[in-house]
């Protein structure tokens, strides 16, 4: 019986507590810089495609939402198409710890709502973004020690010049 | 006033026609509570509010509900409606409509003699407190009776649905609910 | 009393009921959302006020079916005679001393006691028209819950009535002049709101509709405006019940500055908050022991509340 009572008063003293509810669409709740939302892909500092085609991220993907087909352009790998399918996709984040340039990553954002499931499937225009994402100043291509036009071997960040296995100077 | 009291007469009396002639056991049952519902409008007409409301608490609102309830159980579906309309058929109205007509003239009578006191136009109507000093007044014999009798239901009541413990008789349920809820009623309508 | 006024308060009890049933199911959720520390629905208009509006939109578009399997026309007669039932029971509510349609009939508790016991068919039969065992089972629930909790009210009120001296209700009303009677009365305020809680079938005692056991008990096959009916009929029976207790209980209109009326629909509108409260606080007891509360302690209780009520007349009377 006084268990009852008690019950009641506490129901009716909750009249006075402030509401738990974000009221979504005007208050937006906080996400973190490393939420794991809509998926990017992102350019180097000098504008171009990070992506290298290398389907790491494919093969990491545990359902199987990635696939690309890979090009080449003067010396550099670049995806040919590239499409991620929203609908399958878990956002785990596989794909960003599996790629090797900082590519693809996962962005604070998930207001991805469509009314038909084929918008769902997300083309590399609709991935591409123009800016470095959440690695500024990084680009593959100036530390990996391959050759592209501009670039010879050897000229690198930290690289060394190529030894010159001919030479019998130390 | 008389021109209502016909109409709820009317209505009485038509609704009593269907409770004897439906064959399905809830729908009879409504067609009375109808037919209480007009018998309360009549008392009403005539001066009998607490009689009237009476009618409507205790017959249609408790007894009847009870009645529809027990049907409703015993799940008469089709077959018991085909029983019911072959009953309903030929010879068998004869006797039963004799003895009525029986009734109705014995009552036609009793009314041209006067031997019923007509009633009263425009009296003051009778309510609860009327009701209520008559009752345990000149008639406080037959309400001590009636509530022995009660009494003796209720006791009969309980005698009846007591829990028999131990290795007696074996109990209606393990929870004392009936069962016949999930086993008799299908959806065979 | 004029003609053209007897309309108007006829009219004006009838949509004020319609009006009060319809924005108590915005009320209930409303004040559900605060209980729980959220919102409610607050989307639609100002406040969410016009959301009763999308509900009845919605309600009245949906497809309005009869299940094959039914009894068609006690499936569809049975909502109405719910709804009905509730809607004439306000006939006997004294609002204020001017605006009633029948509150000084020397009858009008019993009325409402009549109009109670024709609700149970809607309840009844609807559940048994539907022809499903959930609905049957919920059906049965409710007979015997809304005819067992009756005979408790109804007793609980005869404290009310031996006091004031009649069965009307306006007469109840002004006999509580000086002291209200929730006061003298307290045990038989207690047991007629707690009858009135299982009477209207609501939470906690909603066990005919149970939705976690039954679907949704005695109106799971019911859609459309027939399922609407049930659900004004409930919140309608609510707003009774509290108009009831105000009227028996608290005093009815009286109240010192303020209009009666004001007086009274504030009385109400507690009552029907604290209505909603229950619901939030309380969990839905078990059948068997909603009705072994009612016989062994609510039957007790309120045989008590009229046998000292009436030593305690007799005794002023003697005196």
């Amino acid at each position: 019986m006084l268990g009852i009572i008690r019950t009641i008063w506490l129901s009716f003293l909750h009249l006075f507590h402030k509401n738990v509810t974000v009221q979504y669409p005007e208050v937006k709740p906080y996400l973190s810089p490393r939420y794991r939302g809509r998926i990017v892909l992102t350019r180097d500092p000098n504008g171009e495609e990070r992506c290298v085609a290398c389907n790491l991220c494919a093969a990491a993907c545990p359902v199987d939402c990635i696939s690309l087909q890979k090009g080449e352009r003067e010396g550099r790998w670049y995806p040919e198409f590239f499409q991620i399918n929203f609908s399958r996709c878990i956002f785990c984040g596989f794909c960003e710890e599996a790629c090797p340039t900082y590519a693809i990553q996962l962005t604070p954002d998930f207001e991805m709502s469509e009314y038909v499931r084929q918008n769902l499937v997300y083309e590399k225009k609709d991935l591409l973004i123009s800016g470095p994402g959440k690695v500024p100043g990084y680009s593959f291509y100036n530390i990996s020690g391959l050759a592209i036009p501009g670039k010879d071997k050897g000229e690198a960040e930290h690289e060394a010049p190529p030894v010159d296995t001919h030479s019998l100077m130390p | 006033m008389s021109i209502s009291l016909l109409l709820y007469g009317l209505v009485a009396i038509c609704a009593t026609a269907m409770v004897i002639t439906r064959t399905a056991a809830v729908h009879a049952l409504l067609y009375m509570v109808v037919a209480l519902l007009a018998l309360a409008c009549v008392f009403d007409t005539l001066g009998a509010p607490f009689a009237a409301l009476l009618e409507v608490i205790v017959y249609a609102g408790a007894i009847m509900v009870l009645f529809v309830f027990v049907v409703m159980m015993l799940n008469i579906g089709s077959p018991a409606e085909q029983r019911e309309k072959s009953w309903l058929s030929g010879g068998i109205w004869v006797v039963p409509s004799l003895l009525a007509l029986g009734l109705l003239v014995t009552l036609l009578i009793g009314l041209r003699s006067g031997a019923v006191p007509a009633i009263v136009q425009g009296a003051a109507p009778i309510g609860p407190r009327e009701v209520g000093l008559a009752l345990y007044g000149p008639y406080i014999l037959t309400v001590e009776l009636s509530s022995f009798l009660l009494l003796a239901g209720l006791v009969s009541a309980f005698h009846i649905g007591r829990r028999i413990g131990g290795a007696g008789i074996a109990p209606l349920h393990p929870d004392g609910v009936h069962v016949g809820v999930n086993e008799h009623r299908g959806v065979d309508r | 009393m004029v003609w053209w006024w007897a309309i108007i308060v006829i009219l004006g009890t009838v949509f004020g009921v319609l009006a009060v049933a319809a924005l108590s199911t915005m009320l209930e959720r409303r004040l559900l959302g605060f209980f729980q520390d959220r919102p409610g629905p607050n989307r639609v208009g100002p406040f969410g006020l016009l959301q009763v509006a999308a509900d009845a939109i919605k309600m009245l578009f949906k497809q309005d079916w009869i299940p094959p399997f039914a009894d068609k026309p006690v499936f569809f007669i049975a909502p109405i005679i719910g709804f009905l039932a509730v809607l004439i029971s306000f006939a006997m509510i004294p609002i204020t001393p001017s605006w009633s349609v029948a509150g000084h009939l020397n009858v009008g508790l019993l009325w409402v006691f009549g109009m109670m016991g024709l609700h149970v068919y809607s309840v009844v039969l609807g559940g048994w028209s539907s022809n499903n065992k959930f609905a049957l089972l919920g059906a049965m629930r409710a007979t015997a819950q809304m005819i067992s909790y009756e005979v408790f009210m109804g007793l609980s009120l005869l404290g009310v009535v031996m006091t004031a001296g009649s069965f009307a209700l306006s007469d109840i009303v002004e006999a509580q002049k000086h002291v209200w009677f929730v006061i003298p009365q307290c045990l038989g305020a207690v047991v007629f709101f707690i009858a009135g809680i299982a009477e209207t079938h609501r939470l906690p005692f909603d066990l005919p509709e149970g939705e976690n056991e039954l679907g949704a008990g005695y109106h799971t096959e019911y859609s459309s405006m027939k399922f609407g009916m049930f659900f004004l009929a409930e919140y309608a029976g609510m707003a009774l019940i509290a108009s009831l207790v105000t009227a028996l209980y608290l005093g009815g209109w009286s109240g010192p500055i303020l209009p009666p009326v004001v007086w009274f629909v504030v009385k109400a509108f507690l009552l029907l908050c604290f209505f909603i409260l229950l619901r939030t606080a309380l969990p839905r007891p078990r059948y068997d022991q909603l009705m072994a509360f009612g016989w062994k302690v609510l039957l007790p209780l309120s045989l008590l509340n009229t046998l000292v009520t009436g030593a305690v007349l007799l005794l002023r009377a003697g005196a």
